[in-house]
């Protein structure tokens, strides 16, 4: 089974969710998704070890070859490539490595080399935990998180702790889970990014159920629009200035407030019902 | 000149929103752009009267004619995305728009069409020009769209005489938060000082430097750890990096945004008056 917990605003609780339901399944695999700012290893003991480097295939240009005819730079869709009169100018940061310059090149001038964009990490703790890790600069974190996905555990329980946002990233996250867990807070904010996000949600076509955290500090208009949508609420998470605190310093819920054990057990019973 | 600000925070939650609103409040003659285009919240509190609405078309997408095909296999072998099964079925929201595809079909079975990936907008506010966007659900192309937000805030600005762009940047560090802050004159890093959001502001730290933009460092929520507080404060020292000042956990915040309201139009208090100094530097910075 595998679950992932999303939300469209950042900071609604999402990997506090992600981490504590883990805590209180026993046997679960914890996959932190937010390849850009991942947490999840910052609430469990013990160092993360390198997995993998990921990389991405980028161009090399032979300019001993080249003829500077320009076909690459006109088939490029991202504008990776610039050849203006006998000069080639190449932005890695805008390549997706689709290697249709290699293929367009009347020349033979383009060859393919592994740019790194980033690293998987492990930690054997309590609960089996991989996450990945961006490199800095790099603007394209989908295809960590494509490999990060293929490491779950099939048989049995996956939680994914997804990025923040509506965008490729998320929703290469939550596509293919058997569940969204949607974490919102009752305010204004959370309500109108919590709206965008059951948009994409129904487009993948995917079950989801909300919680709301840091309950009591807006109003009800989250439990009314979810009513209205036959959403099912799976619980709310109280706004307790302790649940801050034990935050702050990288400790779950469940161990700094073991009483919590029973909310999230019950979010995953709920959740179980769903599938 | 027209000087640009982003607000970023590597972290989501961090208190961007609140504080680059009441930005927007306390400057003059400035236009606001909310960069955060897949997930915006900057309308909620500015109200926004929308003059003008632009399409934005995102990458184009492989559409497959299936009279043609003739199941030879090559898009699959090709396409880097898994946007093809092997039986040649296309996965349109796999597709990232490369056209490989296009360019490899013997048959001219697959075209590239356009699609709507979004919309822009140029917004009148009490504060001023808002230029904000919505992403459509799920699609890709994100930084995109930033970028035409930032352009069309620059010309605002210089259709209107405005000398500052302030803009509310999105979390993470990736494409979006690249081109919400790449040429800017200066990035405001808000920090929580939580484990995570010290991590997360680290990495956008490096992003600031990697790109060679300035960054200065404001502490929201200072109160609720004071030790890790204290050691971002050392961290700034010890990299040069300037602290605008910090900002107590205050549920002001929340119930100014409750009533659609900036925190500075919302109330005098504690809050208020430290928003209104963090302003004064930054203002003081940017000249």
């Amino acid at each position: 089974m595998k679950i992932a917990v999303a939300s469209g605003k950042g900071g609604t609780g999402k990997t506090t969710v992600a981490v504590n339901l883990a805590l209180s399944i026993k046997g679960s695999t914890l996959i932190d998704c937010d390849v850009e700012g991942p947490n999840c290893h910052l609430f469990v003991r013990g160092p993360m070890k390198k997995v993998k480097d990921v990389s991405i295939p980028a161009p090399k240009f032979d300019l001993d070859k080249c003829t500077y005819c320009g076909k690459c730079a006109d088939f490029c869709q991202y504008n990776a490539i610039s050849v203006i009169g006998r000069k080639l100018l190449f932005f890695k940061e805008l390549c997706h490595g689709c290697g249709g310059c290699r293929i367009i090149c009347p020349a033979e001038a383009v060859e393919e080399i592994e740019h790194h964009i980033g690293v998987i990490e492990m930690n054997e703790g309590e609960r089996p935990l991989f996450h990945g890790m961006l490199d800095i600069g790099e603007p394209f974190g989908v295809p960590i998180i494509r490999e990060l996905k293929g490491l779950s555990d099939d048989d049995g329980i996956t939680i994914f702790d997804s990025p923040p946002g509506t965008a490729c990233p998320a929703v290469e996250t939550m596509r293919d889970v058997d569940l969204c867990i949607l974490v919102t807070e009752p305010t204004p904010f959370g309500l109108h990014d919590l709206k965008l996000t059951v948009d994409v949600v129904r487009e993948i076509g995917v079950p989801f159920g909300v919680v709301v955290n840091r309950d009591g500090i807006g109003d009800d208009r989250v439990d009314t629009y979810c009513r209205e949508e036959g959403i099912p609420l799976l619980a709310k998470i109280p706004n307790d200035m302790e649940i801050a605190k034990a935050y702050s310093m990288g400790v779950p819920i469940v161990v700094a407030l073991p009483h919590y054990m029973e909310l999230f057990r019950e979010i995953y019973e709920k959740a179980r019902g769903m599938i | 000149m027209v000087r640009e600000l982003t607000v970023i925070s590597g972290k989501g939650g961090c208190g961007k929103t609140t504080l680059t609103a009441s930005f927007s409040a306390l400057a003059r003659n400035h236009v606001t752009a909310d960069a955060d285009v897949d997930a915006a919240d900057m309308h909620i509190l500015l109200d926004p009267k929308v003059l003008r609405t632009e399409r934005f078309h995102g990458l184009n997408i492989a559409k497959m004619n299936d009279e043609l095909c003739i199941n030879c296999g090559k898009c699959y072998e090709n396409c880097r995305y898994g946007a093809f099964d092997p039986d040649n079925t296309l996965h349109p929201e796999k597709c990232e728009g490369c056209a490989v595809c296009e360019l490899v079909c013997p048959v001219g079975a697959i075209d590239m069409v356009e699609r709507e990936a979004g919309e822009a907008y140029v917004s009148e506010t009490r504060f001023g020009p808002l230029i904000h966007a919505k992403l459509h659900a799920g699609e890709e192309a994100s930084g995109k769209l930033v970028a035409l937000v930032r352009e069309r805030a620059r010309q605002v600005a210089e259709d209107q005489g405005k000398d500052l762009i302030i803009i509310d940047g999105p979390p993470g560090t990736g494409c979006t938060v690249i081109s919400s802050m790449t040429g800017v004159d200066l990035v405001l890093v808000v920090i929580e000082p939580s484990l995570s959001g010290i991590h997360d502001s680290k990495r956008i730290l490096d992003v600031a430097k990697h790109f060679r933009i300035p960054s200065v460092v404001c502490i929201n929520k200072y109160d609720i750890n004071k030790e890790n507080t204290h050691s971002i404060m050392e961290f700034c020292r010890n990299e040069g990096i300037e602290v605008v000042g910090k900002l107590p956990y205050d549920e002001t915040a929340t119930k100014a945004m409750m009533g659609g309201k900036t925190v500075v139009e919302f109330s005098e208090g504690e809050l208020s008056q430290s928003i209104k100094e963090i302003w004064r530097r930054v203002e003081k910075e940017l000249i």
